[in-house]
């Protein structure tokens, strides 16, 4: 338990990516099997642990310290876990544990039992490594590492490409042994177990505009690019799954799409809520994301389905070899099978120019399309990024002028830097709403320069923060790009951008002519 | 004769009618005893003021020669201040702090100013006073509040050295007591190479020096002959209000890391953006503070200077006498 209190401290005020694989690498290495294992399944939340309850956490304390000096601490430190860690207090000469023995303990204790076991848990470790012990026993782990980071961590301890990991990870299970086995170079990679595995995904590169006249528009396949998540839908031997991009099972969320599955093999697509044959927004789509299990009510009213891509396995047949063009066909007749309200094709543009193309990405038929893919007839299926026969020709991007109002510190190789901006928009009575926020999109040369602004301009602070003036008059106005728009109940604009970045600086343009928020509103995806 | 009448709180700090002087006044006074140096204490423009030699010499670095009227250094023993036997005696929480023994008519007070009781080798060691009411601080006085073993802090620093060599690693320490004993921790962690210091930090670590506290080599973070290459997996110092400022910009990829008892909140290190939270103090945790009340069981216990109302209530429920003393112009903040 004690590096992984160690590690758990460091990740949770640890905001680089960079820095988050640094320290899960070294802990990889520095700690034996099975508690590093055992510590990334925590992480990942892939972790098989009775967990505790807090009404049994207040109970346990209340037994142990006086209720006011007790609700004094919680007031001061504001988490239960966190308060009970710190305030927790023991005689016991202290204990190191490994994670294993602290699962086991937790696991085979009765119901009944669970109480004392807890405690006395948290009476013999030491001080430093109750927090990690009440964080593991609560569901609590909020440390920013995803599944995919994790996975990336393993890549980098032991020298492999992530898409193999990805291929892999479906057939295996905490506390991971014979992966780490293979990554330390003595033992064979493990085999892919089980049936309805994953498949690496392959990806697109951005397309270069300029570069479109080198290529021969017969040598490609178009089709819409349209805004869902990316997905796999396996079928094998009557076990169906369906993974995210990355590999993540997301299965248990979408039994209704699992039902109409009747196929062997493996098809590549876009997960999209469809409502009587129209594509329904991203914003409908999240309403079934990042959830366990899914409710009768949330099926109907945000039906899920699949537009195919590609198909990568058919039947025994492993597609992966063949050009894309082939591919199509077969999945086509796969298709055919299939109930069309779930699974349909992505079809194909027909077109004979560049020019023709242009056209249609500029007027796409539904609002849920951020672009067009063009994919080389000929291409094999490859994983992660290859360049050159896959592009994404992205739609142009929305764009506002809005009036930069916060600015928050930064870190890393922007400490001392402002880098953060919260900007604004008018309302009908003349006040500046804040409508989202934006740390890239600007050089560094335009970094110094906002700094500079924020710093002469500063008139409150607020920790980190500072509010920057912005009047009618004075101020900077920052010309925002967007991808789409959604509403949002938990903003004061009731609106939410995604993935704005900063365009361009306006320092020519004064605060009174940037945009309003009905201008903003009238941009809504529904 | 009352505790009360003694020592009681005016507006301009804790007063004492008998011998017409204030311990650590917040408003220029008269005549003023001073703790120790932190500038919540320690205030320019008094009249007379009483404070031990490093005191003095501290207040007269930060406020100029000039600070006050006239100045008298406290020897060791007592003295009479009007008729009131006064001593000062080592509190363990910075160079030169001393809690302040106020004796008349067989009634003793100590006014212990901050104080600390873990080891600390840039100060001398807190000197326990049997008294009557004792005054204490109460910074950290909540249960939650458990000091580590700084060395163990130190550990983590230079283990995110060897992690992170490509980063700048700064480290906020206020000027007087914490700097000082950061470093001389790092030096004793066995880390022998130049620290690098903001401006701040430089006058008080000379005088520390001065005073026979080995430090090792210092070098001004702003030296015009490095470049930012040469700060890549450094250690640098200043006060913590630096890092946002332009004086951050100069390193590469800064990592920032705070020196305070604060760190062992996570909402804490949140507010502050801190990658590297050291939990190093120079005042009494919860066990320190209730064990030092228990060691000198005195009459009556006065809180003041933090968390007040936990500390009161421990006392209840300990069956002492204990009461909340209300002064005003001490920095929750200071540490
Ligand atoms: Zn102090
Ligand atoms: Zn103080």
């Amino acid at each position: 338990m004690k590096h992984f209190a160690a590690l758990l401290d460091r990740l949770t005020v640890t905001p680089s990516r960079l820095g988050k694989l640094r320290l899960l690498r070294d802990y990889m290495t520095g700690v034996p099997d099975p508690d590093r294992g055992l510590a990334l399944a925590a992480i990942t939340r892939d972790l098989d642990l009775r967990t505790v309850k807090p009404a049994m956490l207040r109970t346990l304390v209340s037994e142990r310290v006086d209720g006011e000096l007790f609700r004094l601490s919680y007031d001061y430190v504001g988490d239960l876990a966190e308060t009970v860690s710190l305030i927790w207090n023991s005689d016991a000469e202290p204990i190191e544990r490994s994670i294993a023995e602290v699962v086991t303990l937790l696991n085979s204790a009765s119901r009944s039992d669970a109480p004392a076991v807890f405690a006395g848990l948290l009476d013999s470790l030491p001080a430093d490594q109750r927090y990690a012990l009440l964080k593991l026993a609560t569901g609590g782990l909020r440390v920013g590492v995803s599944a995919r980071l994790a996975k990336q961590a393993l890549a980098d301890f032991g020298d492999a490409d992530v898409a193999e990991i990805e291929e892999l990870w479906h057939g295996l299970s905490p506390p991971y042994t014979d992966l780490f086995a293979w990554l330390e170079g003595h033992a064979e990679k493990p085999a892919q177990a089980g049936l309805a595995r994953f498949r690496p995904v392959m990806l697109a590169t951005a397309l270069d505009e300029t570069a479109l006249s080198e290529l021969a528009p017969s040598d490609f396949i178009a089709e819409w690019k349209w805004d869902g998540i990316r997905v796999q839908a396996v079928s094998e031997e009557g076990v169906r799954r369906l993974y995210s991009r990355t590999g993540d099972d997301i299965s248990g969320a979408f039994p209704d799409l699992l039902e109409a599955l009747g196929f062997e093999g493996a098809i590549d697509g876009e997960l999209l809520v469809r409502k009587n044959g129209v594509t329904a927004p991203f914003s409908d789509l999240q309403k079934r994301l990042n959830r366990k299990t899914v409710s009768a009510r949330q099926m109907a009213a945000y039906p899920a389905g699949i537009r195919a891509y590609d198909l990568l396995q058919d039947a025994d047949e492993d597609l992966r070899s063949l050009p894309f063009e082939v591919r199509r066909d077969r999945l086509k007749s796969l298709i055919d099978t299939l109930d069309e309200d779930r699974v349909d094709l992505s079809r194909d543009i027909r077109f004979e120019t560049w020019d023709d193309l242009a056209q249609f990405r500029a007027a796409p038929p539904e609002r849920v399309i951020e672009g067009l893919m063009l994919k080389r007839k000929d291409s094999v299926y490859v994983p992660g990024r290859p360049k050159g026969p896959w592009f994404k020709w992205k739609r142009d991007p929305f764009t506002i002028d809005a009036v930069l109002i916060y600015a928050q510190r930064g870190h890393g190789k922007r400490s001392g830097f402002y880098s953060d901006y919260t900007f604004a928009v008018w309302t009908d009575d003349d006040v500046l709403v804040p409508v989202g926020k934006a740390y890239f999109g600007f050089t560094d040369a335009e970094l110094k320069e906002i700094d500079k602004f924020v710093r002469a301009n500063t008139i409150d602070r607020f920790g980190p923060v500072r509010a920057v003036r912005a009047e009618a008059g004075h101020g900077l106005v920052l010309e925002v790009a967007f991808e789409g728009l959604n509403r949002s109940t938990r903003h004061k604009s009731g609106v939410a951008m995604r993935f704005p970045r900063i365009a361009r600086l306006r320092w020519d343009k004064p605060p009174r002519e940037a945009d309003t928020l009905a201008t903003l509103s009238q941009l809504l995806d529904n | 004769m009352t505790p009360d009448a003694l020592l009681h709180p005016r507006p301009e700090g804790l007063y004492c009618p008998a011998g017409d002087f204030y311990i650590d006044p917040v408003r220029p006074v008269a005549r003023a005893l001073i703790t120790h140096g932190h500038a919540d204490h320690a205030r320019a423009g008094h009249g007379k003021v009483l404070a031990t030699r490093q005191t003095l010499d501290i207040m007269a670095l930060r406020y100029g020669d000039g600070f006050c009227a006239s100045q008298q250094a406290a020897e060791a023993g007592s003295l009479d201040v009007n008729g009131v036997a006064v001593s000062f005696h080592p509190a363990g929480h910075v160079l030169g702090s001393a809690q302040i023994l106020v004796e008349h008519k067989g009634l003793r007070i100590v006014a212990a100013g901050d104080y600390k009781r873990g080891t600390d080798p840039t100060c001398a060691d807190f000197e326990p006073v049997p008294c009557d009411v004792f005054i204490t601080e109460a910074t950290f006085a909540l249960p939650v509040f458990r000091h580590p073993d700084p060395r163990s802090e130190i550990a983590k620093l230079l283990t995110s050295l060897d992690q992170f060599p490509d980063r700048a690693h700064l480290v906020g320490v206020y000027a007087l007591g914490k700097a000082q004993r950061v470093i001389r921790l790092i030096r004793d962690a066995g880390y022998d190479e130049p620290l690098f210091i903001h401006g701040a930090l430089e006058t008080l670590s000379r005088y520390y020096q001065s005073q026979g506290v080995d430090l090792g080599a210092l070098q001004l973070a702003t030296d015009s002959a490095l470049t930012k290459a040469d700060f890549a997996g450094k250690i640098i110092l200043g006060p913590p209000s630096a890092f946002g400022g332009t004086w951050a910009q100069r390193f590469p990829d800064p990592l920032i890391g705070f020196a305070s008892g604060w760190m062992q909140v996570r909402a804490r290190i949140r507010q502050r953006g801190v990658e590297l939270p050291l939990v190093i103090s120079d005042h009494c945790d919860w066990q320190e503070l209730t064990d030092t009340i228990t060691e000198l069981s005195p009459d009556e216990t006065w809180v003041t200077h933090g968390r007040e109302e936990a500390l009161v209530r421990w006392c209840e429920l300990q069956g002492r006498k204990a009461r909340p003393l209300n002064l005003v112009g001490y920095e929750d903040e200071a540490e």
